[in-house]
């Protein structure tokens, strides 16, 4: 137990302070590999919670598929550099403001709702067993049917809609 | 407490049998390669340092080794140092879950001839595999040249794109083996290889790899004649050999992996009595799958890249999601039935699948030879 | 079956690598085996004698002249009766050869009016530094032949009067 909270100390360390280096980095290539480094470090998270699964597509699809992505874009536009000066103004008070206003809420839940740890935590031999992925599937298909097809057809509209929009129109052949 | 300290120890050697076996791999799969490449152009090949050349890695390795190692002035220097690392390491990494064989009885303990069984086997592969692209990415940027930065931009186009067929037919696998534990699914495929019942897939997997590890003909990325060799362009020494070894394990573990999904993975006649021919059938079909690569290599021309990316989106994305749907509604007749000979209409429908395509294909440049005309 | 024309041309492709596997090497273990060169290839170059042992060579200095990439040097000095190193007046002391300017161009060889020089079959030339580059009179001289004496020879007075031999064919 001690060995898996000094592991969780060590990681939360690391969350924040690769998070604390996305925010600060002058350089956007940086920022984005911090966030890497943030999105493998919450995988090694979902890992120590006995969710195997669910690090390792946090690792495809958020540190392999979307941040190689995002590095792309930022490389293709030549956009390391950020430039010095505010481009908003009101930006860093407001950001603030709303940052004090989710710290407050959340420590509001801690505080009110939370409940021994014993009863909120799973059992990890039951979420570890081997039938783990069969059952997750079984709940995306069978309980959760209908959100699973209307985030499917969200997906598909945001795609046709960024094919439409780069898509130029073909000149008619003469 | 002695158990476990066995364990660690059991691991620490399996880990770092592993890890050499790989390096070793990768030394004499350039010579395999070189001498390979050199028949098959009626040449001979490396042959003089030791018998039949086979020192010849280790006159690389010396070379390459003393080689002046620099860093352009202009480089992102953290990351330039960095990226060579980014790059070896998930290509070492991915071997921990490919399993050589069943457990063998050695010095009286039953040891599992793999590193680690997890459950999610096939996912830690595409995993690691998708972490791989940073390494190439980072290079090519903080090279701060264009050559290289053009490079890591075509390799990271093209890895995205092969990475989803790539995933795409692995689906078909872990359905017919029911699961994404490697082991359980070369253990499926006791009697009947996967390459069988899903042919389709696994040409797919196999042109799909070949993108993920810039191989021959999908070498864009280091195309020497118009980018210099592309993201290592402005490294030379040991952050070369870097890449050069990374490049040549993934081969070898991609080889090895594609022999677990589709070509039974360490099971052969007699495994069952000696499990350790497990590693020995494992070797074979690595090599043999090897010889593929280089094969190809030696014979097919280069992709023009935007024929690359066209092949990658419109015929392989949807083709591996068709075998995906094949594959299950497959299943779904054979256990629906009871009768397992509707598992036979999944190779047939797939190849009919595969077929449209290549048909596809054809029209498409007859139209182009017809406009050309 | 026409359709199936990409599958099929890229399956053939494959098998003519893999056949090509089977066929002898054309490789050349160079070191070991040597390739014969061309009878009009251009290589280091002779300085002949005669037959009875002296030098064609007589320090005209016209290859030097001919030379385009101006490789050659050659000093000349009297021959005598005692010290006799040519036929006619005068032999080549010096005649110097730097095989890093030579462009194997054989200009030397036609403008040499004894036939003293021609271009041989050796390639094989190679050197540490750029002064063991210059090959000398000594380097490039045709060994004696097995009945002659070595120069300089004492000769009788009056026989070799004329520096360029009578040809035999003048049309040669």
């Amino acid at each position: 137990m001690t060995l898996d909270l000094a592991l969780f100390l060590l990681l939360a360390l690391i969350a924040i302070a690769s998070a604390l280096g996305m925010l600060i980095s002058r350089n956007t290539v940086y920022s984005a590999l911090y966030l890497v480094l943030n999105f493998v470090t919450v995988a090694v998270f979902y890992l120590l919670l006995s969710a195997p699964f669910i690090a390792m597509v946090q690792i495809t699809v958020y540190a392999g598929a979307i941040m190689v992505l995002f590095l792309f874009v930022i490389m293709l536009l030549g956009a390391e550099g950020l430039p010095k000066s505010e481009v908003l103004p009101w930006q860093k008070p407001l950001a603030i403001g709303l940052s004090v206003l989710l710290f407050a809420e959340a420590a509001y839940l801690l505080v009110t709702k939370s409940r021994p740890v014993g009863n909120v935590l799973p059992p990890a031999e039951a979420v570890n067993a081997t039938e783990n992925l069969q059952q997750l599937g079984i709940a995306l298909f069978r309980d959760y049917l209908l959100p699973f097809e209307v985030v499917s057809i969200l997906l598909l509209v945001a795609m046709v809609g960024a094919i439409v929009l780069t898509k130029k129109e073909r000149k008619a052949r003469q | 407490m002695i158990t476990d300290w066995t364990l660690w120890l059991e691991w620490f050697i399996k880990a770092a049998v592993l890890i050499f076996a790989l390096l070793g791999g990768f030394a004499y799969l350039t010579y395999y390669e070189r001498r390979a490449l050199a028949r098959m152009q009626t040449r001979v090949g490396p042959n003089r340092a030791g018998p039949f050349g086979l020192f010849q890695p280790i006159a690389d390795a010396v070379k390459l080794i003393f080689k002046e190692e620099l860093t352009p002035a202009k480089a992102y220097k953290f990351v330039f140092f960095l990226a060579p690392i980014i790059t070896v390491v998930p290509s070492i990494v991915i071997a921990a879950v490919v399993p050589f064989g069943r457990s063998v009885n050695l010095f009286g303990r039953e040891v599992n001839l793999y590193l680690a069984n997890i459950n999610v086997g096939v996912l830690y592969f595409m995993a690691i595999a998708a972490i791989a692209v940073y390494g190439i990415v980072l290079a090519g940027w903080a090279s701060n040249s264009k050559y290289a930065m053009l490079g890591g931009l075509r390799s990271t186009a093209q890895m995205i794109s092969y990475e989803l067929s790539l995933g795409i037919s692995l689906i078909p696998v872990i359905l017919l083996g029911n699961s994404m534990s490697m082991v359980d699914i070369v253990e499926k495929q006791n009697g009947l290889w996967f390459v069988f019942l899903q042919p389709v897939g696994a040409v797919i997997f196999w042109i799909a790899t070949l993108a993920e590890v810039n191989r021959a003909p999908f070498d864009m990325p280091e195309a020497e004649q118009e980018l210099t060799a592309g993201y290592h362009a402005e490294y030379s020494g040991m952050k070369f050999a870097l890449f050069f070894m990374a490049e040549y394990q993934k081969m070898i573990v991609i080889c090895a992996v594609t022999a677990v999904f589709f070509f039974g993975g360490y099971l052969g006649p007699g495994v069952d009595r000696y499990p350790l021919l497990g590693p020995v059938y494992m070797f074979i079909k690595i090599f043999v799958l090897l010889f593929g690569m280089i094969w190809v290599r030696a014979t097919w021309p280069r992709f023009r890249y935007d024929r690359l990316m066209t092949f990658g989106w419109k015929a392989l994305v949807p083709l591996s999601l068709a075998i995906v749907f094949i594959t299950a509604t497959g299943i779904l007749l054979a256990e629906q039935t009871n009768n397992p000979m509707w598992m036979w209409s999944i190779p047939v429908a797939s190849v009919v699948a595969g077929l449209v395509p290549v048909v596809t294909i054809y029209q498409a440049l007859r139209r182009l030879s017809y406009e050309r005309a | 079956m026409s359709a199936l024309e990409p599958a099929v041309e890229l399956a053939r492709g494959l098998w003519v690598t893999f056949k090509s596997m089977f066929e002898k090497p054309v490789t050349i273990q160079y070191p070991e085996e040597k390739r014969e060169v061309r009878k009009r290839f251009r290589g280091r170059h002779e300085l002949h004698r005669y037959e009875n042992g002296l030098e064609k060579c007589i320090g005209c200095s016209l290859c030097a002249a001919a030379c385009p990439a101006d490789a050659i040097f050659v000093e000349a000095s009297e021959n005598t009766d005692e010290k006799r190193f040519s036929p006619g007046e005068r032999y080549a002391s010096t005649y110097e050869i730097n095989m890093l300017r030579c462009i194997y161009c054989g200009y030397c060889e036609d403008a040499c009016p004894t036939e003293a020089i021609t271009l041989g079959d050796n390639y094989e030339l190679s050197y540490y530094d750029r002064r063991s580059a210059i090959y000398t009179k000594d380097m490039l001289l045709d060994p004696v032949p097995a009945t002659a004496m070595l120069t300089p020879q004492k000769t009788e007075e009056g026989v070799f009067t004329r520096s360029v031999p009578e040809m035999e064919n003048p049309k040669d």
